[in-house]
């Protein structure tokens, strides 16, 4: 890389992507598995389930929701840890916030593609 | 190692405590939103499991709910929820400010804008609980 330039812009736009998914979609998947299943308000069988995430687009559409806002959390906070006064950390702490987006990504195609 | 320094020596990073945030209500809002991102993701590693579950049978989906029944599951989920929510409201504000739409020579009114984003949720929210619960 030339000097001056950063990957800054690069996480910001996965971070830009991930914060539309997560304003879009976590609501209702949160709202849905989280409370009104587990309260019973309102139930979906397991075969359903089964046959929705088996489905080429089901996969596609739960890794765009899950694996892109691991990236919005990363670089969020990144930035919450160096605003608390950890400016010293500034290369261990991308590097852990970002590698744990990766790492996130690779499990999340892992447990895809095993269905 | 050497004394410990910033990667970029020529940024000046005025010293501040790590409770800074609390001195005003701005910055206690612009942290609660940081935090948010937070809740997101524990969510999502959350989901990640559910759906390998849902990939290991009926029993082990089974038991997964049955531990989301638990007091404190559902106590998190709450607070969980109203963060999400926070991002999402503080997203569109965000949106309204940052996205230029123009028709024409015109530009849209911010306030329109917003107001386009949570009417594209709603329905975007209704569509995969229709999805998931009625369609089958």
């Amino acid at each position: 890389m030339s000097p001056g330039k950063t990957m800054e812009p690069f996480w910001w736009s996965l971070f830009s992507a991930g914060g539309v998914v997560a304003a879009f979609l976590v609501p209702v998947h949160l709202f849905l598995h989280g409370l009104a299943v587990p309260l019973g308000w309102v139930s979906v069988s397991h075969a359903r389930l089964l046959a929705l995430v088996g489905q080429p687009l089901v996969k596609m559409y739960l890794f765009v929701l899950i694996a892109l806002p691991l990236y919005h959390w990363a670089h969020r906070f990144r930035f919450i840890l160096e605003d608390l006064g950890l400016h010293g950390l500034r290369m261990p702490l991308a590097v852990l916030c970002y590698g744990s987006a990766i790492v996130g990504t690779v499990a999340t195609l892992w447990v895809l593609i095993r269905i | 190692m050497s004394e410990a320094r910033p990667a970029r020596p020529g940024l000046y990073y005025p010293k501040l405590p790590a409770t800074w945030w609390l001195r005003r209500p701005g910055y206690v809002r612009f942290m609660l939103r940081e935090v948010t991102s937070v809740f997101v993701a524990i969510f999502l590693v959350e989901l990640l499991v559910l759906v390998h579950k849902i990939g290991q049978g009926p029993q082990a989906y089974a038991d997964m709910v049955a531990k989301l029944q638990s007091p404190g599951w559902i106590a998190f989920h709450v607070v969980a929820l109203a963060f999400v929510l926070y991002h999402t409201i503080t997203w569109f504000q965000a949106t309204g400010v940052v996205q230029v739409v123009r028709v024409g020579d015109r530009q849209v009114p911010p306030p329109l804008v917003v107001a386009g984003n949570y009417v594209a949720w709603v329905v975007v929210s209704l569509f995969i609980l229709y999805w998931l619960l009625v369609r089958s």
